[in-house]
């Protein structure tokens, strides 16, 4: 699969990533490559096989439902660059 | 203009709602709404790098319940994947929910409608998800204000089938699966705190023709904004396409000041959401013998306890519908009933669903803060029965319940409105008004009948309404005939 420079800055900006313009064409042809080399496993035939989910073999763990966090508004604030009255203060985002 | 007749809406609702839950549905933090900013936030929920999300046992019972009331299938294995997109509410950059594999199926619901008739409403699924955090917009011209209490509890979307028609099926909808959810306590239904959102795809099309294009509607939050978007989006597409124009598939916000809807301003980046299964979590496996047990709590649900209501108490359909509406009326109801057993159930629901929600409407209360409490309905309902007083003047009394919240009894007996039932004591009254009205006798002797009503009126002005009026007519109509 060709991942043309179209793409490049369509997952750029999907990812909140900047790239310089003069990068664009670079990333193009090592994204291309990635992907192809990774297409080789198309060639396996999986028709009977269920997708895996999740490689390890450990059932999910539960936990009762029970309150044993929070109440740490110290550290969730600490590394904040800005902060006011308990909350995250960030640059206006409005729909 | 065509005939807006040949036109039908075809309707899908998203629900988020909230589960009940102590802590979210993958960290040890409370739930409490209304808290102080950031307080109930641990590192999971803040996304500090290394945390591992551990999943709630009774929020996956939640909605193994929820999915037995929506009749639905339960998947007995199912998988939570990554929803990527950035915004500030949302630390992780993604959210935890499913795709693919939800942990509930197919399932189906029934609505009653105004013509008396009932519509089934398919469910397409139910599965698990995080909220987000709260953004606050408000507080200064160039800043968000962010509080991730929120962030992390869990909800649970439920998607219906397109199977909705009009504004009333989506409001009917909507107000059942809100009764379904409440009376096995896996959500609130609060719509104004949100723990109910809703999410309507609307599109329009010719009877018998292909689905138009849809708009999704979102921010309607309330069951009267629900109408509004309905009606406001089939005017608005009929009128564009009619004209000759074309639908837009988008996102449109409701205005709920001006009761419209309005594209929004910020053309989302067209959705890719690259979902893809969350290596944190294994997959989600629900055992027959978990399942089993859970069937055997679920709580009795709204229909079966309607059909209950209609055979052992000889209500109407619409009264036992209405009753089941919302747990709460038929707690109420039964509380009467159960008391004493000898009560007219016919009688207590007109109470409850008459003059009780009347007032309970004018003051903006819910049936659970009433100022008339059940056992107190039940005793002014025995005091008409037993005739201590007329029907008439319970609606008086009544409404001095509601205001004061004092017995019916003590009302009775201070305003002395105890119905006069002795007939010498009435026989007294009468023949002192028609001693005063001695030309009206002679005028009604001599064919003015009607002036019988005149008499019986006086005689109540007499006593207060308190006389009563069976009494009354037979004693005036003997010494009339006379």
């Amino acid at each position: 699969m060709d991942i043309d420079k179209k793409l490049v800055k369509k997952i750029a900006t999907l990812s909140k990533v900047k790239i310089e313009e003069t990068e664009v064409e670079r990333i193009s042809k090592d994204l291309s490559k990635i992907i192809t080399w990774v297409e080789k496993l198309n060639e396996v035939d999986t028709k009977d096989v269920t997708p895996v989910a999740n490689p390890s073999d450990i059932k999910i763990p539960f936990r009762e439902d029970e309150i044993n966090d929070g109440k740490i508004e110290d550290k969730i604030l600490k590394n904040a660059p800005e902060k006011k009255a308990g909350y995250f203060v960030v640059p206006k985002v409005v729909e | 203009m065509q005939n807006l007749k040949d036109w039908e809406t075809v309707i899908g609702l998203e629900i988020h709602a909230q589960i009940i839950s102590k802590s979210k549905l993958f960290s040890g933090a409370s739930t409490n709404f209304g808290s102080e900013p950031n307080t109930q936030v641990s590192l999971v929920d803040a996304a500090m790098p290394g945390m591992l999300p551990v999943i709630n046992k009774d929020c996956v019972e939640q909605a193994i319940k929820t999915g037995l009331g929506l009749n639905a299938q339960i998947n007995k294995r199912s998988v939570f994947d990554r929803k990527n997109y950035f915004y500030p509410d949302l630390p992780q950059g993604y959210q935890i929910s499913q795709f693919t594999q939800p942990i509930i199926g197919e399932g189906s619901i029934e609505i009653d409608l105004k013509d008396g008739s009932s519509k089934k409403i398919g469910i397409t699924r139910l599965h698990l998800e995080q909220d987000a955090g709260k953004s606050i917009h408000d507080l200064e011209p160039n800043k968000s204000y962010i509080d991730l209490n929120r962030s992390g509890v869990a909800l649970m979307e439920i998607v219906s089938e397109p199977d909705i028609r009009s504004a009333e099926e989506a409001q009917e909808y909507v107000k059942k699966l809100r009764s379904i959810l409440r009376y096995i306590g896996t959500c609130d239904g609060n719509m104004e705190e949100g723990s109910l959102r809703c999410d309507v795809n609307i599109s329009v099309r010719k009877k018998g023709e292909e689905l138009g294009t849809r708009s999704e509607i979102k921010n309607v939050n309330s069951i009267k904004s629900i109408g509004q978007a309905v009606d406001y989006e089939f005017k608005r597409q009929t009128e564009i396409i009619n004209s000759g124009g074309k639908i837009d598939q988008e996102t449109r916000l409701f205005d709920e000041k001006k009761g419209e809807t309005r594209a929004m301003r910020t053309k989302e980046e067209a959705h890719d959401y690259r979902y893809f299964p969350d290596p944190d979590l294994p997959p989600l496996e629900i055992k027959d013998d978990w399942i089993n047990q859970i069937k055997k709590k679920l709580p009795e649900l709204p229909d079966v306890k309607k059909e209950k209501l209609i055979k052992e108490h000889k209500i109407s359909s619409y009264e036992a519908a209405i009753l089941v509406s919302d747990k709460n009326n038929v707690e109420f109801f039964d509380k009467i009933i159960n008391e004493n057993k000898k009560r007219n159930p016919k009688n207590i629901a007109n109470w409850i669903i008459g003059d009780l929600f009347s007032l309970l409407n004018k003051n903006n209360l819910e049936i659970k803060n009433s100022p008339v409490k059940a056992e107190d309905l039940g005793g002014l309902i025995d005091l008409i029965e037993d005739s201590t007083i007329s029907g008439k003047i319970a609606k008086n009394v009544f409404e001095e319940m509601f205001k004061t919240k004092k017995k019916a009894k003590d009302i009775i007996e201070k305003k002395g409105l105890k119905q006069i039932t002795s007939t010498d004591e009435i026989e007294n009254i009468i023949d002192k008004v028609l001693n005063n009205n001695k030309d009206k006798v002679e005028e009604y002797k001599s064919g003015k009948e009607k002036l019988f009503g005149y008499f019986v009126g006086q005689v109540m002005q007499e006593t207060k309404g308190t006389a009563n009026p069976g009494i009354v007519n037979e004693i005036l109509k003997k010494k009339l005939a006379n």
